[in-house]
């Protein structure tokens, strides 16, 4: 069983969690070979929608527009969902969700739960939270089923074993599973094990967990979208139906519902559809859960909501496009970033959801090649939103005396001064000529000391030259000819 | 047309020559090129690494030294990319409407040298000689923020004797990324790495584009494999004629 409680505490800096990562030949392989897949199977049917990036505005529009008025939804989604015959509650954090998840259960007297995969019980920890209550949550989700026997953790939001191959997976199995002694590493034999032993589940255990994509408040209709048909059977099959969702999921209406169902898909698993959509109403006699939870949870949510220049966080769809694209995410997987949310919009949703510690490390996590921002399918900008949690952490360090005099903070300060000053600036050039000397080798620079080293671990210097530009322009042209623009040269 | 140059500190410190290129290229196609000798550095650095307070001030000062100038051209795609994009948002984030209205109007002044020489000049071929194979690695900026990929390229197809050999992956960050390289040297080494095997894919000799940081960073690990092949900035290779060789 996984205890990595909550999901989202990261442990690790960046930098040393992705050393190890990087240093790992087979995760390497997996990950570069699943991401470059699936990263041309999404060029290829985004590129058959003309009208793609009207729908990315579109989908902006309409989260920024729930964003605004979440209060609003939310309200009318609880209205909804309680005259279809659901409950809703309302959670301030993790810890509370999962007790009110946990109490559910206990009353039912339940000590085996199915689980529909879903990123927000993995943020708050929900399957170590039930197991204290000796409730045993059963992922359902094939990848989570592997990440799950595998006593492992998931690597990416929307494929969590995608740093396995075959036959990782088929050593997995035949560790946990029964009857699976001569298992080849065929996906169709793997598949088939894993379905032996989650029919059974489905069969006998009569309660289930889900999250959710999307809950339209309108009607206070829930929706899932998925490829395995696993969720359907959790979420049909069961008496007790419980739904944790984060408050930005909810949309006011149907009609904004029609956007999404055409570029999720299409971002996440390149599909044009999903296989399956569930989408439910409370509950109805004779047909489905004859009891349904609706959990609603904040967790920080509304701390990124009142920030505004980082609002648009909660835009996220969870698609998993950013990371595909990603050529951090590429080397480095999921595990680097220690996070429930890994990859591009983990290295600004989980730091916001966290406390100051090694998450702070997350935000530059990335080179701002902006290849996320490119792909995301509700436009979320993410390059300027780590920019602006950089921002903040530096904020935050300046107000401590160690922050404020570290090797970082007096170098910044010390450039801004040069860069007040064009002659000050000049005088640095010259100084710089002079410095490097007992570095240059040739025509390089193939070894710097301290925080430099990083750089010349690979990579050799380029050493400056004697004459800068602006030493060659004066002697050239002389100053008067630069001095007042408009003047001919 | 006068042109003022913007040549970014980084260039002006380490890079001379890329400036010398511009201005030899600006006035072969007869344009008058001057040097605000007031300017410095952008703030590029200090506004990526979250160095908000520095990087306002930085800001200011390259309105008051820019302001009188009617075009700007900077060969560096991520030094146009802050002054186009990102001095309106901090603007607008500060909210100053004075601020506002200056830093919009300096965003609509700036261009990139390639993207000023083929869309706002309409030439595409500046009478330019280099006999070598090329390949073009179109840095994150360039293609991503200021979308100008097609104008570097045009040009290159223009340049007699250069052989352009497609470059695998192109769209694929170099790794530089600023203080990144240094803070996740690791993770930035694997992304060099990989960027180095699909140049020396393509056999050129050089490795070309509009950013001298990222070339840095990509010359310095052409030269530590001693590969044999070096990074040139784009300007350079235009600067180059059939005259000046025989020189
Ligand atoms: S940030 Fe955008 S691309 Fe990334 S998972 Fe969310 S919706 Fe998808």
């Amino acid at each position: 069983m996984t205890d990595f409680a909550p999901g989202i505490v990261v442990e690790r800096d960046f930098p040393d969690a992705a050393r190890d990562a990087l240093a790992n030949t087979q995760l390497r392989r997996n990950i570069g070979k699943a991401t470059n897949t699936i990263r041309a199977k999404r060029l290829k049917v985004v590129g058959e929608m003309p009208d793609w990036q009207e729908l990315r505005e579109a989908g902006r529009q309409i989260k920024a527009q729930v964003a605004r008025h979440l209060d609003t939804h939310l309200l009318k989604l609880e209205e909804a969902v309680t005259a279809a015959g659901g409950r809703v509650h309302w959670a301030r954090d993790g810890e509370e969700a999962n007790r009110i998840i946990g109490e559910i259960l206990a009353r039912h007297g339940a000590r085996e739960v199915l689980k529909i995969k879903s990123l927000t019980t993995d943020e708050t920890g929900l399957n170590s939270a039930l197991a204290q209550r000796g409730i045993s949550a059963i992922e359902t989700d094939l990848a989570e089923v592997i990440v799950q026997l595998g006593e492992d953790r998931s690597s990416h939001i929307l494929v969590p074993a995608i740093h396995r191959n075959r036959a990782e997976i088929r050593e997995i199995f035949k560790r946990k599973l029964a009857g699976t002694e001569n298992l080849s590493d065929e996906p169709a034999e793997l598949a088939g094990a894993a379905r032996r032993y989650l029919r059974e589940k489905f069969l006998t255990v009569p309660f289930a967990i889900s999250g959710a994509n999307f809950a339209v408040a309108e009607t206070g209709s829930v929706a899932i979208f998925e490829s395995e048909g696993n969720g359907r059977m959790c979420l049909t099959l069961p008496k007790v139906l419980i739904s944790l969702m984060g408050i930005e999921k909810v949309i006011p209406s149907w009609r904004d519902m029609e956007v999404f169902l055409q570029t999720l898909p299409r971002s996440s698993t390149a599909e044009r559809m999903n296989p399956y959509n569930s989408v439910w109403s409370g509950t109805r006699a004779g047909e489905g859960p004859e009891e349904f939870h609706l959990v609603l949870l904040d967790n920080g949510r509304t701390d990124v909501l009142a920030d505004e220049p980082a609002r648009e966080t909660l835009a996220c769809i969870r698609c998993s496009a950013c990371l595909n694209v990603c050529p951090v995410y590429e080397r480095t997987g999921g595990h680097a970033y220690g996070s429930t949310y890994p990859g591009p919009i983990g290295a600004i949703l989980t730091p916001q959801l966290n406390q100051p510690g090694p998450a702070e490390t997350l935000p530059y996590a990335s080179s701002l090649c902006g290849a996320c921002f490119e792909a995301c399918p509700v436009k979320i900008d993410i390059p300027r939103i780590l920019v602006h949690l950089r921002g903040k952490i530096v904020g935050r360090k300046k107000e401590t005396l160690a922050g404020k005099f570290s090797g970082e903070a007096i170098a910044m300060a010390a450039m801004a001064r040069i860069f007040g000053s064009a002659r000050l600036f000049e005088l640095a050039q010259k100084s710089a000529v002079i410095g490097q000397k007992p570095f240059v080798r040739g025509n390089v620079i193939p070894s710097l000391p301290g925080p430099m080293a990083g750089w010349t671990a690979m990579r050799d210097v380029t050493p400056v030259p004697k004459q800068s530009f602006r030493q060659w322009w004066r002697a050239e042209r002389g100053a008067e000819s630069s001095a007042k623009p408009g003047g001919s040269a | 047309m006068q042109v003022s140059l913007f040549i970014s500190c980084f260039n002006d410190t380490l890079f001379p020559q890329t400036g010398q290129a511009v201005v030899s290229v600006l006035e072969r196609l007869g344009h008058s090129v001057d040097f605000p000798m007031e300017q410095t550095c952008c703030g590029q650095m200090h506004l990526n690494s979250g160095y908000r307070d520095e990087t306002v001030g930085l800001m200011r000062r390259f309105l008051d030294v820019f302001e009188p100038c009617d075009v700007i051209v900077c060969p560096s795609s991520s030094c146009v990319s802050t002054v186009r994009t990102s001095y309106p948002r901090l603007a607008r984030e500060m909210g100053d409407a004075e601020l506002i209205r200056r830093t919009d109007a300096l965003a609509g002044k700036v261009f990139e040298f390639s993207e000023f020489l083929v869309r706002k000049l309409g030439v595409e071929d500046v009478g330019a000689y280099y006999p070598h194979r090329v390949t073009y690695h179109p840095t994150c900026n360039s293609l991503r923020a200021l979308k100008i990929t097609d104008a570097a390229l045009a040009l290159l197809r223009n340049v007699r004797g250069l052989e352009l050999i497609e470059l695998p992956k192109s769209e694929e960050c170099c790794g530089f990324g600023g203080t990144f390289a240094v803070k996740n040297a690791d993770t930035s080494i694997a992304m060099l790495t990989d960027k180095l095997a699909n140049i020396r894919s393509t056999q050129a000799e050089v490795c070309t584009a509009v950013d001298n940081s990222c070339l840095m960073h990509i010359a310095g690990g052409l030269s530590r494999e001693r590969s044999g092949r070096r990074a040139l900035h784009l300007a350079e290779i235009l600067a180059s004629t059939e005259e000046g060789m025989r020189q």
